[in-house]
């Protein structure tokens, strides 16, 4: 069955309530039966501003906004013409703005959009305890065809302490808006979906790697705050504290990183979450914690650099420093989930993979996946647990922390173990853990940190490789989602291709790879950076087809499916 | 618990390893060394209970020095690993190591907050207001007019820091200084530092004979500290006020405050109590 979507974006300024009614659409659409995906933009105050929900919601599954909005509801205009960028519109689209507001700024009129003027604000006031906001979603929820009981459930719930009379002055609100909205132009309506109550999450990305991370084992969280990571820790602390592990709040990222290799060291699973100015701090205890072979997961929410950068907005462009950040031959795994639903199962792998491996595992998530709500299929139930190779007790006489072995894994003795003391080192040391600078034992040891990557079997994780044909699309991260819908239309076309999407960034899987790629002879990359990161980084460690275009680009803007699209079908 | 163990008597070598020292003969981490073995003796700690936690420097070389569990990371950052480390494992006896320079100029920040955490980590720092380890530069603790560096020729011009009187304002919980020139003592201010709950923060004067060949003269300059410690944090900074940096030997200051200690008992939920805050 194909998908049928809506697109819809809710703007307006600060105190307007976009951000409660979308996420109330949200809400009562997951109710109807439908999925939904919704990111959320704001102007650069601190509280308040300018505000816009922008969501899709669709009768599959949906990872990716559209490539334009259908409808745009605009409460008022104060400053959102800053967002126009984000809020694409079409000829076919729908503009429904309050008279009191006057003119659309510019960029918005230019698109040729059709308009009609409801009165929200005037709606509202003649209701007592109406918001103009309420009014906004009733005439979304009669324009896109959803009805009224789940929305009304989710009033219920949502102004339960308020009382009846709120929850009454929201319903008018709402049906004013149903009402008034009865005869304006179509926008697409989704079909009625079968409701199955518990069968669906709805979840964002920062909270499904936090639920990733303490499903496989994470117990010991330390951080500092920092935007688009935070609402990670939110979700955490308390969730930790549940589960019998806690949270600190440290001085700073150089604390937060050093804290979880203790806590590691002392056999806890321990994460830190941050973004990119945290990385950079990060980078020399990261090397600390290689070489030392304290596993560790470092969550790296990515936002627009460098510097401080564009906080609140996405970026896919600390590739470079996840795969190279350190100083010396530091080798470590470096993951990227590839939607908000992977942000689950990709974490909890991280954590696997990182007790296993007794190394530093960097997730590269970022602000568009993290901070992005979307309903999704009940995820499946995933068996990597954290699981560290411990020494047996009574057969160590001459216990050697970090003996040469063949999977370059060594046993870890855990503090409170007697008799297996040892002194974990970032100074280069020999098997046993005594600082050396000879060359056998730096040689050594280099060779085992390294085979212990490479000699493991990832399995199937490392990509998701899907379709077939001479074209391929590769990418990572959350430029995955537009690239995957990208693909589908484009086999809806009657033409073929294949999506290799790569989740295990490193250690590389060049064999895997060939295979993935084999009778492709063109393939197209798609990724958010300014200087094509990603592009190298292929270009540097795998065999690429002779023809390869690259559809690289900044944020803040997102990967739409029609720019993949419009790529490959220039190639046709 | 290793029942073994619990009986046996550990004798002060029982804590020291095979590993021989880099410093110069003569350099007072030696003493500290092995005081830290005496003090554990005395409190007949199994070593496997103990982890030893230290940045980069002559004395951050300890960990590797003692027979207990070390960790030796990297310069400036032993506070926050030790903070990591008692924090997730509670039940462990959790002692901090090294220099002026590590704990006070690149970790100074930790420094700070680690006091005002208060968690129960022993902090033992050896100043010899010098840089050992990368050959003798001027450190946060180093008088303003010491022209034994090249970095700095003309002397620092920078006033030194009072570790003790900063330690103190930031929330330790137990304050000391002692000197390497009497090792019992040290031995016994470690043993009282170990015992007190919260942060406790000890400066051992440890001399780099190398690089500071003339705090050889400490022993002559160092007194016993005229007055027995106070549970007055005021009191016990009025005294750091008007005090020359050489009145060793006693315990200054022993607060009351609760340690930083998070509850790790958690509440019997699962994780699926967890996830099902998402489901619809
Ligand atoms: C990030 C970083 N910067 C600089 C150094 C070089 N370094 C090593 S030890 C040290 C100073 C050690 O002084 P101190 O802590 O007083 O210890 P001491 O050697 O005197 O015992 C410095 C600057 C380093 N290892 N790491
Ligand atoms: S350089 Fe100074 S501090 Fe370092 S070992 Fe020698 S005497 Fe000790």
């Amino acid at each position: 069955m194909t998908a049928q979507t809506v697109s819809i974006a809710l703007a307006g300024s600060g105190g307007a309530g976009v951000i409660t009614a979308g996420a109330m659409l949200l809400e009562a659409a997951s109710r109807a039966g439908w999925y939904a995906y919704m990111t959320r933009s704001s102007g650069p105050q601190i509280r308040g501003g300018e505000a816009a929900a922008m969501m899709r919601l669709s009768t599959e599954p949906v990872a990716s906004h559209d490539d334009c909005f259908h409808l745009l509801v605009a409460i008022d205009w104060n400053n959102v013409g800053r967002f126009a960028a984000e809020l694409p519109l079409s000829a076919g689209s729908l503009v429904v703005s309050d008279p009191e507001e006057g003119e659309a700024p510019s960029q918005i009129g230019a698109s040729g959009a059709r308009s009609v003027a409801l009165p929200m604000k005037e709606l509202a006031k003649s209701i007592p305890g109406g918001r103009p906001n309420m009014v906004a979603l009733g005439a979304i929820a009669a324009l896109i065809g959803l009805p009224e009981a789940p929305l009304l459930e989710v009033l219920q719930k949502v102004l339960k302490r308020k009382g009846e009379e709120a929850i009454q002055a929201s319903l008018d609100a709402l049906r004013a808006g149903m009402a008034a909205a009865k005869d304006y132009p179509a926008v697409p309506r989704l079909p009625a979906a079968e409701t199955r109550p518990g069968t669906r999450w709805s979840i964002t990305g920062n909270e499904a790697a936090g639920l990733g991370a303490i499903r496989g084992g994470v117990r010991f969280v330390a951080a500092y705050p920092i935007t688009p990571a935070t609402d990670m820790l939110e979700w955490m602390a308390p969730a930790l504290a549940k589960v019998g592990g806690t949270l600190v709040q440290a001085e700073d990222e150089l604390a937060s990183i050093n804290q979880i290799i203790g806590a590691s060291y002392g056999g806890v699973p321990s994460l830190t979450a941050t973004s990119g100015p945290g990385l950079s701090l990060m980078t020399e205890s990261i090397g600390l914690a290689i070489a030392s072979e304290t596993p560790i997961v470092v969550m790296n929410v990515m936002r627009g650099g460098p510097s401080t950068g564009i906080p609140t907005k996405s970026e896919q462009s600390d590739l470079n420093i996840a795969l190279y950040g350190m100083h010396g031959d530091a080798p470590h795994l470096v993951l990227a989930p590839n939607s908000v639903t992977d942000c689950l199962f990709t974490t909890q792998w991280a954590v696997h993979l990182a007790e296993a491996l007794q190394t530093v595992a960097i997730v590269l998530s970022d602000q568009a996946m993290g901070q992005a709500r979307a309903v999704i299929p009940r995820p499946a139930e995933v068996a990597f647990l954290a699981k560290r190779e411990k020494p047996q007790l009574a057969a160590e006489q001459n216990y050697q922390r970090y003996a040469v072995t063949a999977s370059g894994v060594s046993p870890m003795a855990i503090p409170g173990m007697h008799g297996l003391q040892y002194t974990a080192d970032g100074l280069e040391h020999n098997e046993t853990g005594t600082p050396s600078s000879h060359v056998a034992d730096h040689t050594a040891q280099l060779d085992k940190r390294l085979r212990k990557l490479t000699a493991y079997n990832y399995g199937d994780h490392w990509a998701d490789v899907e379709g077939e044909g001479e074209t391929a699309i590769i990418t990572w991260g959350s430029s995955t989602g537009p690239a995957r819908e990208a693909l589908r239309r484009y086999e809806a076309g009657g033409k073929r291709a294949r999506l290799v999407s790569i989740r295990l960034l490193s250690p590389v899987q060049p064999e895997k790879f060939a295979r993935a790629l084999e009778g492709v002879i063109r393939a197209l990359v798609v990724e958010q950076s300014h200087s094509g990161q990603f592009y190298r980084y292929l270009r540097a460690h795998y065999d690429l087809p002779r023809d390869v275009k690259a559809l690289h680009r900044p944020g803040p803007l997102p990967v739409r499916p029609g720019d993949v699209l419009g790529e490959l079908a220039s190639w046709s | 618990m290793d029942t073994q163990t619990q009986a046996a008597r550990y004798s002060a070598k029982d804590y020291k390893s095979a590993i021989k020292p880099i410093w110069c003969p003569g350099c007072g981490d030696f003493s500290v060394l092995s005081a830290l073995t005496k003090a554990l003796a005395e409190l007949q700690l199994p070593p496997g209970r103990v982890a030893v936690v230290s940045g980069i420097g002559c004395s951050s070389r300890i960990p590797a020095y003692t027979s207990m569990y070390g960790f030796h990371g990297v310069h400036g950052r032993a506070l926050p690993t030790a903070i990591g480390l008692k924090v997730a494992r509670p039940d462990l006896t959790v002692l901090v190591t090294g220099g002026d320079g590590d704990g006070l100029s690149i970790g100074g920040n930790h420094f700070l907050h680690a006091c005002r955490r208060n968690v129960d980590v022993t902090y033992i720092i050896m100043d010899n207001q010098v840089y050992g380890m990368t050959k003798g530069q001027a450190s946060p603790t180093t008088a303003p007019d010491w022209e034994g560096s090249k970095l700095t020729p003309e002397g620092t011009g920078v006033n030194p820091f009072q570790p003790l009187a900063i330690g103190l304002a930031a929330g330790a919980n137990f304050v000391a200084r002692c000197f390497t020139g009497d090792p019992n003592n040290v031995a016994e201010i470690i043993v009282e530092a170990i015992r007190h709950p919260g942060f406790s923060l000890v400066q051992v004067l440890s001399p780099c004979i190398t690089f500071r060949p003339e705090q050889k003269d400490w022993k002559r300059l160092v007194r016993t500290a005229p007055v027995e410690f106070t549970t007055d944090a005021a009191r016990a900074a009025r005294r750091l006020m008007t005090d020359d940096g050489f009145n060793v030997g006693k315990v200054l200051y022993k607060g009351s405050r609760e340690p930083f200690r998070p509850d790790l008992g958690g509440s019997g939920a699962t994780v699926a109590d967890l996830e099902r805050q998402f489901l619809r």
